[in-house]
């Protein structure tokens, strides 16, 4: 059914239909919505068969749907930014036990300087982790992929992460095909767990494992997500049967069959790219774009199978690895090894600062002419950042960096026309 | 105490002598039909007190549930030298997640069992005080103030004994760990650090809060029973001395854990809803120093000079735990 829905509201209805039997929810902006929302159904009862626990932190949050999963029941919560990094200890032993959580990251910034906007560094932080990780590019693409986490997550035994850009996704209202319960249930058969928690049967499930098998322990998670290489475009192809729509996949190609420039990027700043993609091809500009949903596993062949042709790579960013630069972009050039292209790593959108079509045109049109430098800070204030330095360098208590920064730039109502 | 309507004078102690008992009246421990939730053939020291108190605790849950539990485990001794295969103890469906998310984990546990209708089915979560006390505090507050239905059961042996003796929040004044050692002029733990975490579970007003020890086995199976008698969350301190850590001799465990009660150092007693309903009375007051003067971690309180003024404060302590819980006659029972 067609719906004008908030992202949080949308991503909360898709998690409803797939019959979640324990959700945990800590506040935690931007991801709050979507358990605000989940809450409300269970306790109107819209949403039955289902434990609502508002607990402490986010890593009780996790750690609750851990001991949940365990006991065989369907689990479900959502964090973001700081939220997901009190929980990192639980995120890498819900991996390592091999629980089909599933989890919404609402993408934000991690501080310091605290900052509640958009950016992609908190699931960045969790790459390595052992979850799978999933990108949504729209608002019906977050619904989408949350009803194919829930059953890539069970058929592997292992938990996933749906990324959502946060405000621009969460908070965004956009028109969103949402699916009935008949067909969410006839995609997402009930949850048979590999192992459980049960009387009739004891297991011990996380007992202490030394050198003699840690790393096939490891080894046999790593395989795991290697299978998920070809189960997630399985799955999407299956949903795309049953729902009529294509949703998920590893990569989204556009306009890249023919395309001399190919720009990568992850979740919602694809729809703005598609765009300056599509001014620069009506000026005959050969560029195109790839847009990676899965960013673990890494979609390595088929990454390289899109964009190998292309003369020239721009990765966008929204992430940045102090001290050496991006992130995903060591992994395309991974993708990329021996092939010979030039990888330029375009760092946008820290912060929440807004990606305009004018500055990626202008980065585009550089790369496209070989004039990109390999590691860009798209819309840095040099000015800025060269007095801020100036400051450090002619003194030795120069205070706190960002509280200077914004002493110069003066209050924002002061900035506005 | 309710346990203590046969008492075995001759021994001085509630934990012998079953065989003197009716079948009914006998511990869990001395039945046939016993679990052993926790096998033999595991890692612990000699004389762990903990191993001690996890056997007793478990086996009463497990007949108080009709063998229907399920347990989660904190990181520690208990978790470590009871799991690597081949020595895997534990007949029981089992658990171990992080150190400090154990309260959560059990939490997350019993939510599942409720919404799949398996009400029968009980979890027990189990640390040490490291685990409880430092570590799983935030969880395990957060588990008592939503009154989820879990027996959270901490195992007190007072410091990190699985990492090498380092002081926790649980270590009493003046005890020698890695981390608070016996060196210049206030030698071992300090004066007025730690915390009580029965009485701030108490603060909770859960249903069930108890604490134990492992002189007094009959009495811990009772309040085990009495906790998997209701719902909602519950909590046992268990004292659990450590001859590692405390430096005592293995035979001594049991002997430490009675001083510790009836010196006063360590009050038994139950509360429900926040109120204190039952304490076990000191039948035999001891002074503090038959109880410090068998563990090495007290040494420095004998050797190389008596050192009577720290004593006393020692005794100061427990004088004060027999008023404020009543522990010799003159309670209000």
């Amino acid at each position: 059914m067609l719906k004008q829905v908030e992202g949080s509201r949308a991503v909360a209805e898709a998690v409803a239909l797939c019959r979640p039997e324990v959700i945990c929810a800590y506040p935690i902006t931007p991801q709050t919505h979507i358990v605000e929302n989940l809450g409300e159904m269970v306790k109107a009862e819209h949403l039955t068969g289902c434990e609502f626990i508002n607990v402490e932190s986010e890593f009780a949050a996790l750690s609750v749907a851990i001991g949940a999963s365990a006991t065989g029941a369907r689990a479900y919560t959502a964090t973001a930014s700081q939220g997901l990094l009190f929980m990192a200890e639980a995120v890498y032993n819900a991996s390592g036990l091999g629980l089909p959580i599933v989890m919404t990251i609402g993408n934000r910034a991690i501080g310091a300087p605290i900052n509640i906007w958009n950016d992609q560094q908190d699931s960045m932080s969790m790459r390595d982790a052992g979850w799978i990780q999933l990108f949504a590019e729209t608002n019906q693409e977050a619904v989408d992929l949350h009803i194919q986490a829930v059953r890539l997550a069970e058929e592997l035994s292992v938990p996933v992460m749906v990324c959502v850009d946060g405000f621009i996704l969460t908070h965004a209202y956009e028109r969103v095909d949402m699916p009935t319960q008949e067909q969410v249930d006839a995609f997402v058969p009930s949850y048979e767990p590999r192992q459980i928690l049960d009387p009739a049967e004891p297991v011990t499930i996380g007992a202490m494992v030394g050198p003699e098998a840690f790393t096939e322990v490891r080894y046999l998670a790593h395989y795991r997500q290697m299978q998920a290489l070809w189960l997630i475009p399985e799955l999407a192809e299956e949903f795309e049967q049953q729902f009529g729509r294509a949703s998920g996949g590893l990569v989204h190609p556009y306009r890249s069959e023919d395309a001399e420039t190919l720009v990568v990027a992850l979740g919602s700043v694809n729809g703005t790219i598609k765009d300056v993609v599509d001014q620069l091809r009506d000026d005959g500009v050969a560029i195109g774009s790839v847009s990676v949903t899965s960013f673990r596993p890494f979609p390595a062949k088929a990454l390289r199978a899109a964009i190998v042709h292309a003369k020239r790579i721009v990765v966008i960013e929204k992430s940045l690895a102090v001290g050496i630069g991006g992130i995903v972009s060591t992994d395309v050039r991974m993708a990329l090894a021996g092939a010979g292209r030039p990888v330029h790593t375009v760092v946008a959108g820290l912060g929440g600062r807004a990606i305009t079509q004018a500055s990626l045109r202008e980065v585009f049109v550089k790369a496209h002419r070989d004039l990109l430098e390999y590691l860009t800070f798209l819309d840095l204030r040099h000015d800025v950042v060269h007095r801020e330095i100036e400051r450090l360098e002619s003194q030795r208590r120069s205070g706190p960096v960002a509280e200077n920064i914004l002493r110069e730039l003066g209050s924002v109502a002061d900035r506005i026309g | 105490m309710r346990t203590s309507h046969v008492k075995f004078y001759q021994t001085g102690t509630f934990t012998v002598g079953n065989r003197l008992l009716s079948e009914d009246d006998r511990s869990v421990q001395s039945t046939l039909e016993r679990t052993n939730s926790l096998n033999s053939g595991h890692r612990a020291c000699q004389g762990c007190g903990e191993a001690l108190g996890a056997r007793y605790a478990i086996d009463a849950a497990m007949r108080a549930t009709d063998n229907q539990l399920i347990a989660a485990n904190a990181t520690g001794c208990l978790e470590v030298f009871s799991t690597p295969y081949p020595e895997t103890s534990w007949q029981i469906p089992w658990i171990h997640s992080l150190f400090g998310n154990t309260a959560a984990v059990a939490t997350g546990v019993a939510a599942a069992l409720r919404v799949k209708g398996r009400n029968d089915t009980r979890v027990v979560a189990q640390g040490g005080d490291g685990g409880t006390t430092d570590i799983g505090f935030g969880c395990l507050s957060g588990m008592f103030e939503r009154n989820d239905d879990v027996l959270y059961i901490c195992y007190d042996n007072e410091a990190y004994m699985n990492t090498g003796v380092q002081r926790s929040s649980a270590t009493p004044p003046t005890a020698r760990t890695a981390t608070s050692p016996a060196k210049g002029p206030e030698p071992g733990n300090v004066f007025g650090q730690g915390k009580n975490v029965p009485m701030i579970a108490m603060a909770h007003e859960i249903p069930y809060v108890a604490t134990a020890s492992v002189a007094d086995v009959r009495d811990l199976e009772a309040k085990v029973t009495r906790a998997m008698s209701i719902r909602g969350a519950r909590y046992i301190h268990i004292l659990v001395p450590c001859p590692l850590g405390w430096g005592s001799e293995p035979q001594h465990t049991v002997r430490l854990a009675r001083l510790a009660t009836e010196s006063g150092l360590f009050p038994v007693f139950e509360a429900e809803h926040g109120e204190i309903t039952d304490r076990r009375l000191i039948r035999r007051k001891v002074p503090v120093e038959e109880y410090l003067s068998l563990q090495k971690r007290f040494a420095h309180l004998f050797k190389p000079e008596l050192k009577m003024d720290v004593i006393a404060r020692l005794q100061a302590v427990a004088d004060r735990n027999i008023r404020r819980f009543g522990l010799m006659n003159g309670g209000d029972d």
